[in-house]
């Protein structure tokens, strides 16, 4: 009885087979909606912060030099890749990769920064997108989040000196 | 240099403890799925084991929380002296999505020394093991800072003092014929 039964677990052993993956010889296909790392294309970019604005981890940044110039930086290190930010991108600059194999033994080898040249509109001097009209209300055209400690801003209370890049922004500025 | 160390000291095999510190146990059941049969990370040497005191190597999960700061702090002294820290997934290499509420103090390098990030939410299975690999110095990193600067500036800049009146409009002085 007990042998009989000891074979069985040989038999199933057996017909199981071999399930152990080559992984590390040979990489696997991810599966095809499989959301890795963002890949921002800057000739796609128009700058108008919708992902920083929708990013949940509030890992892209903005800060606008000047009139012209602003600067995006994806930081990624709490990055949870939900695809919010290409969901909302009108210009489809942003790609969820099939990238997974980010192991790093710095945290700033993931992030991407863009510095893009913007076009002016005469009505309001920055055109983008808000999430919702309470935050359109409260939030100003320009935004001034802190690159150095790598934090997001939500409302900047910091006006520009009287030294500023360029001589147009104190104009747009209330 | 740390990679010289980490052959050095970790040729044989790795023996791996598992510290959650109060992540949502995503990446705890992606690290197990490395220990199954699937991805069988034995067959490199890499073994579970239950007390710090054992470890060569900690993955922590979890951001570092106000309630198991200490406790993670203690489990990091209890490990014998060479030592590695993997901090897997977002909650341990950036604070996580919750990095501003109360109870989360932010990543797990606030606490303990980090020394390999796997980002992810959750890692996968091979990011973990890819991870461990590039610890061990099997394979290069392939990730590295991205940045792009437009050099030139594709429209024409509207100063206030290039404008002029003519007439009875205000046109750009210095405006090219097309």
């Amino acid at each position: 009885m007990s042998l009989l039964s000891k074979l069985k677990e040989a038999a199933v052993c057996l017909k199981a087979g071999r399930v152990t993956l080559p992984y590390p010889a040979q990489a696997q296909p991810v599966p095809p909606k499989f959301r890795g790392r963002p890949i921002f294309d800057a000739a796609k970019c128009i700058g108008c912060a919708g992902c920083a604005n929708n990013c949940p981890a509030r890992e892209i940044l903005v800060f606008d030099v000047c009139q012209e110039v602003r600067i995006l930086k994806y930081l990624g290190r709490r990055c949870t890749y939900c695809g919010r930010c290409a969901d909302v991108c009108p210009e489809d600059a942003i790609t969820m990769s099939h990238e997974f194999e980010n192991a790093t033994n710095s945290i700033g080898d993931i992030q991407q920064k863009l510095d893009l040249f913007m076009s002016t509109c005469q009505r309001c001097g920055r055109c983008f997108k808000e999430p919702s009209p309470l935050e359109q209300l409260k939030l100003k055209g320009y935004r001034f989040d802190d690159l150095a400690n790598e934090q997001w801003i939500f409302r900047s209370q910091a006006y520009l000196t009287e030294e500023a890049a360029v001589d147009d922004v104190k104009i747009e500025l209330d | 240099m740390l990679k010289n160390l980490c052959q050095k000291m970790f040729g044989r095999s790795l023996w791996v403890y598992h510290a959650n510190s109060g992540g949502c146990n995503g990446c705890d059941i992606e690290v197990l799925n490395v220990l199954t049969p699937y991805y069988d990370a034995e067959r490199f040497g890499i073994k579970l084991v239950g007390s710090p005191r054992h470890a060569d190597v900690m993955l922590c999960q979890g951001p570092a929380m106000r309630s198991t700061a200490k406790a993670l702090q203690r489990a990091y002294e209890a490990m014998p002296a060479p030592k590695l820290v993997f901090a897997i997934g977002s909650c341990a290499c950036g604070g996580g999505i919750w990095f501003d509420s109360y109870s989360v103090l932010g990543p797990v390098e606030k606490l303990i020394p980090v020394n390999y990030y796997i980002p992810g939410c959750p890692p996968r299975p091979e990011a973990i093991i890819y991870g461990v690999a590039v610890a061990l110095g099997l394979v290069d990193k392939k990730t590295a800072p991205v940045q792009f600067k437009q050099t030139e500036l594709p429209i024409p800049r509207y100063h206030p003092a290039d404008l002029e009146g003519r007439g009875e409009m205000v046109v750009y002085k210095k405006i090219e014929p097309v």
